[in-house]
């Protein structure tokens, strides 16, 4: 079996029909003249292959597009690029480390330097907050060294989603067991997801189901699981109060446990009586179960929640928002909400066929929708070391690496958007927050960060910390391309590369201009490239072509263009 | 009393003839309350503007050395100057300019100009971007640098910048480019010491809130949002808005926008300087002076592509001068022109010049000591493709002048800047009696036998300074180091022996002394 085939054979048990548009009932509205969508929906993409769409692609579904992957999507069919990139990496990545230790602070539980603490015994609040960093600093490595795949993305994605803050959760052996659930899930089962997550340890911490008994059943969580983790607040969200009571009075009698880092179900905190729940969901009664079977109960009630249409509706507005734009007009929601919902019903909620429908459409590739998004800080910075290739210390120095991977964390956290302490269970507000959406994000205050994260990487000196140093290696970056030594093939190579959309003529002579210092004729920078290749060694060779990248890249990172996504 | 009057009386104004050859200029004596007050950062209001030609500027077609005609005329025919157009200064009959440079001219001959002479280094580069480099950076031939000469001078008066900039004493940017890429020239140790706007439109339309235009599509929109943003958080957008709110142009002299590139940015620049904006340097830049072929038309050869070029310089800088003249700020603001080499002696085929070396350069304001500074290149009667006009002045010394003489920092930290002391030009200030007599004069005098065969002798005074003596060929080219060290007060000589026939160049440097001779070594 080769690669594709074997790709192909992961992905088609979920996959009914060849085609994923065979899977798209046709509605009658389909017709219906709509801004975003004029009715296409999601029929197969079938226009031009080249590095524009591969690198749409690749920005919206990984952190940064690097020449790397573009290369290696741009050989392969489409069908086959997206089938390569809903492939998660086999293994799950190894565990975050003790990165903490130093001279005067030891983990108090005994947990060596350099080896995991995931499993370890809780100790004290000073060590916890420490795993709690060295946790962020892991996921921002995991997300930095991904591969040409949706994972990470779609983790980010979950995390969104099932939101939960590790101020709240307060055990980062908790919060790593979570973001592994959701990372293993990542191109997953929804509904089997939301089960696993409603009883998991972070979970009952963040919202409170850890000390919901059938005295006093806490609706927190009760409430959310219905209003945004499944159902939403649209006009087809019908439950009610009482809903949510009776929900609530389900999930009474799990806890969970610092000893054995997990949960378990207390049934004599249950309530084992009978839950009556609304018309909206065709009054169906979740029966009272006793002793160790009433854990079984919440099956029933994500069965029951899952049962309703809207539930899919829900997700696939929430994965539209989060990939393509924030847009949901009367046609996105008729054309291409519906079907991908229907296709996540007839899929059992597994993710992955709805996804692949999704980045195989002509919508996803359509004009309107490249270049719209704004990316978020984590995306900002992640993607930009990727698509820099900016080096991090590897793993033989687990506190410069864990340092390294941090600096980039908190960086993120500083432009408002802080890995694993998102400011509410609503998640980021870009992702819902009317009418800005993305535009949050950009401000004032994170605006300038961003560039000055940037100016940072491209100047002569990076960010140096200790004796390791992040910077951005213009000569590494622009040697990938075809013909670095022909400015306006140069110029057109980083704009297509860099740039969601494509700027003026005129400013393309500015930055050919940059890169021949004013001069007008080009082969003075073909000479001056040409003399670098020839010999690198020579210092002033190099500084004579370096110099001039670092200042076209700082003003290509600078500019506006590079926000989009 | 305002300070700027106070360093304007400490150094009166009267001028006498400067010849740099020939005046020891260790005579522009400077003032110890000057020094006294350098500290912390110079409380400054003085403006320099560099104005970058980029191409290489033919020098000898822009000031041409009337006393060399007939051998110019030899070397470079088709493309010489016709001599009854080449405008004529009115205190200097051996030098004139191109005829495209009537506003030049005529602030010459206001004393507002001083043309410095020759100004190059040792070892030319004649790579662009090399040369380029090594004016911005203000490095040796061979040494490569990462910042520039400005950023270095910002960076030792603002040391803390950027952080906690701006602020109250400091509300604008340190130095101001109108262009899209910052110049290296402004290039600190660690971050960049100026902002750039990228063009005259992108000025405009900061001071008037709108945006350049963008598709009407989603991308379109975010993008038009995030450059919103992106004006809005411009750290001194407010500052340059309210400068530009305060002043408008008042020179009817400034051509429609679009018709002189130069002169829409020195627009700008004159308006934030007279609406009150802090910033200390301007740099503007001007394209096209690399003219290997056809720089000149057929129809005569003071029209065609340099002679626009040198017209739009000309009536830029007029513009301007008469900009800052009306608006009331011309005394305290001086501009300099650079290019980053000149152009070969002889011309081309292609009614051209290729990559040449050192070429005069212009330094204007109403503050400035008008008149010619150094001496004419000597032309010879053969000259071969390979000629070039040799080094008189080092350019370094031009920016050692506005820093010490202009913008009054200590001779230790313009050191500091420029790696090591140059000589300081007469460009500002006026010659004063030195109060302590010197023994001794530092001097170079012409070698003998001059012609020689094989083997000449360089006699040379010192007074205990140290003193360097080199040699450079017709090219430009580094031959030797006569001397380097120091040497007791008096007369002293040191031979120089070359079996290659040619004209050689002999440059002595000695604290504030600086001075060529000419060499010439028969077959």
């Amino acid at each position: 079996m080769d690669r594709r085939d074997f790709l192909r054979s992961t992905i088609q048990p979920a996959q009914p029909k060849s085609k994923p548009e065979a899977t798209i009932p046709r509605s009658a509205s389909r017709a219906k003249p709509s801004a975003r969508v004029s009715g296409d929906g999601l029929a197969l993409y079938t226009g031009p292959w080249g590095t524009d769409q591969v690198i749409h692609l690749l920005r919206r579904t990984t952190f940064g597009a690097t020449k790397r992957d573009v290369d290696l999507l741009k050989g392969e069919l489409p069908w086959d690029a997206v089938h390569i990139l809903l492939t998660a990496p086999s293994e799950a990545p190894e565990p975050p480390l003790n990165n903490y230790y130093n001279a005067t602070y030891q983990d108090p539980t005994g947990v060596q330097p350099g080896t995991t603490w995931v499993t370890a015994p809780y100790g004290d609040g000073t060590v916890d907050s420490r795993r709690t960093t060295s946790f962020k600093s892991w996921w921002t490595g995991q997300m930095l060294n991904q591969s040409a795949s949706i994972q990470e993305k779609m983790t980010l994605f979950w995390h969104n989603h099932f939101a939960t803050a590790t101020q709240t959760v307060g055990d980062a052996r908790y919060v790593y067991q979570h973001n592994a659930l959701l990372r293993s899930y990542a191109l997953g089962n929804f509904k089997e997801l939301t089960k696993k997550v409603t009883v998991d340890p972070a979970m009952l911490r963040y919202l409170n189901g850890y000390v919901s008994t059938k005295t006093a059943p806490d609706e927190n969580y009760a409430r959310e699981l219905q209003e945004l983790f499944t159902l939403g607040k649209g006009p087809d969200s019908n439950y009610t109060e009482d809903d949510v009571k009776a929900a609530a009075r389900v999930l009474t009698g799990w806890r969970d446990s610092r000893t054995n880092i997990n949960t378990y179900f207390d049934a004599t905190r249950h309530d084992t009586t009978n839950k009556q729940f609304s018309s909206f969901y065709n009054d169906q009664v979740i029966q009272g179960r006793t002793g160790a079977a009433g854990a079984r109960e919440v099956d029933d009630l994500v069965d029951m929640i899952f049962a309703q249409p809207e539930v899919a509706k829900f997700l696939c507005r929430r994965l539209y928002r989060w990939f393509v734009h924030y847009t949901i007009d009367e046609g996105v929601e008729e054309n291409v909400i519906t079907p991908l919902a229907d296709i996540l019903r007839n899929n059992d909620y597994e993710i992955r066929p709805v996804l692949f429908a999704l980045f195989n459409s002509a919508h996803f590739f359509a004009a309107d929708n490249v270049g719209g998004a704004i990316k978020n800080p984590i995306d900002y910075c992640v993607g930009l070391c990727r698509q820099f290739d900016v080096v991090f210390p590897g793993g033989n120095s687990v506190p410069d690496q864990y340092r390294m991977w941090d600096y980039l964390r908190f960086r993120a956290a500083s432009m408002q958007m802080n890995l694993a302490d998102p400011p509410n269970v609503a998640g980021w507000p870009a992702y819902w927050q009317e009418p800005g959406y993305y535009e949050i994000w950009i401000n004032s205050d994170t605006l300038p960060k961003r560039v000055r994260l940037a100016d940072t990487l491209i100047s002569t000196t990076g960010y140096r910390n200790g004796n390791v140093t992040l910077i951005i290696d213009p000569l590494k970056f622009v040697a990938q391309f075809s013909n670095p030594g022909d400015p306006n093939l140069l110029v057109s190579d980083l704009i297509a590369y860099l740039f969601a959309i494509s700027v003026s003529d005129e400013q393309k002579d500015v930055l050919k201009k940059t890169l021949l210092s004013g001069q007008t004729n080009d082969y003075y920078w073909t000479n001056a490239w040409v003399a670098y290749q020839t010999n690198p060694g020579d210092a002033m060779n190099r500084n004579i072509v370096r110099s001039r990248l670092q200042s076209l890249l700082k003003y290509l990172l600078d500019i506006a263009e590079y926000q989009l996504c | 009393m305002k300070r700027r009057h106070f360093l304007q009386r400490a150094i009166p104004a009267s001028v006498l003839p400067l010849f740099i050859n020939n005046i020891s200029v260790r005579a522009y004596a400077r003032s110890p309350m000057l020094e006294m007050l350098t500290r912390a950062y110079v409380e400054t209001d003085r403006v320099v503007v560099l104005i970058q030609m980029n191409g290489g500027n033919d020098g000898l077609n822009t000031v041409v050395p009337l006393d060399q005609y007939d051998n110019l005329a030899n070397a470079r025919g088709n493309i010489l100057l016709p001599e009854n157009r080449i405008l004529k200064l009115a205190d200097n009959d051996t030098v004139g300019l191109h005829p495209s440079m009537t506003g030049i001219r005529s602030l010459y001959d206001q004393g507002q100009v001083a043309i410095v002479q020759s100004v190059g280094y040792p070892d030319p580069s004649f790579s662009h971007f090399r040369a380029t480099d090594i004016w911005l950076t203000a490095a040796d031939s061979n040494q490569p640098l990462t910042t520039g000469w400005a950023g270095r001078y910002l960076k030792a008066e603002f040391p803390d910048f950027p952080s906690g900039y701006p602020n109250e004493g400091m509300p604008d940017p340190l130095a101001l480019q109108i262009g899209s890429v910052l110049s290296t020239a402004l290039q600190g140790p660690s971050s960049p010491m100026g902002m750039a706007i990228s063009n005259p439109t992108d000025f405009y339309q900061l001071v008037s809130n709108t945006q350049g235009p963008t598709p009407d599509t989603p991308a379109g929109r975010a993008l038009s949002f995030v450059r919103e943003v992106a004006q809005q958080t411009q750290q001194y957008a407010g500052s340059i808005k309210q400068a530009a709110g305060r002043a408008t142009n008042l020179s009817s002299q400034y051509p429609a926008a679009g018709q002189n590139p130069l002169a829409d940015q020195l627009k700008i620049v004159a308006q934030l300087i007279a609406g009150g904006l802090k910033t200390r340097l301007y740099v503007v830049d001007i394209g096209g002076f690399d003219t290997h072929a056809n720089q000149i038309s057929t129809g005569g050869t003071y029209t065609g592509t340099h002679a626009t070029l040198l017209g739009r310089l000309s009536g830029a800088i007029a513009a301007f001068q008469d900009d800052l003249t009306q608006l009331g700020v011309a005394e305290r603001v001086v501009g300099m022109t650079f290019s980053e080499f000149g152009r070969r002696i002889r011309s081309n085929s292609s009614f051209g010049t290729d990559h040449g070396a050192a070429a005069p350069l212009f330094v204007f304001g109403a503050s400035v000591n008008g008149g010619v500074l150094g001496t004419n290149p000597i032309i010879s009667s053969q000259v071969s493709t390979g000629a070039n006009v040799p080094m008189q002045i080092d350019f370094r010394s031009v920016y050692a002048t506005l820093l010490q003489d202009w913008w009054g920092v200590s001779p230790d930290q313009q050191t500091a800047v420029l790696a090591r002391q140059f000589p300081i030009l007469p460009l500002f200030g006026s010659v004063v009696e030195n109060p302590a007599p010197t023994p001794v004069q530092a001097a170079l005098y012409q070698s003998y036998p001059n012609p020689f065969v094989g083997r000449t002798t360089v006699p040379f005074q010192a007074t205990g300074d140290p003193v360097r003596i080199r040699v450079y060929d017709h090219t430009g080219r580094e031959i030797s180091t006569l001397v380097e060290g120091t040497f007791e007060p008096g007369k002293h000589e040191v031979p120089f022996e070359t079996n290659e026939p040619g004209t050689y160049y002999c440059l002595m440097e000695s604290g504030r002394y600086n001075q060529t001779t000419t060499m010439i070594c028969a077959r």
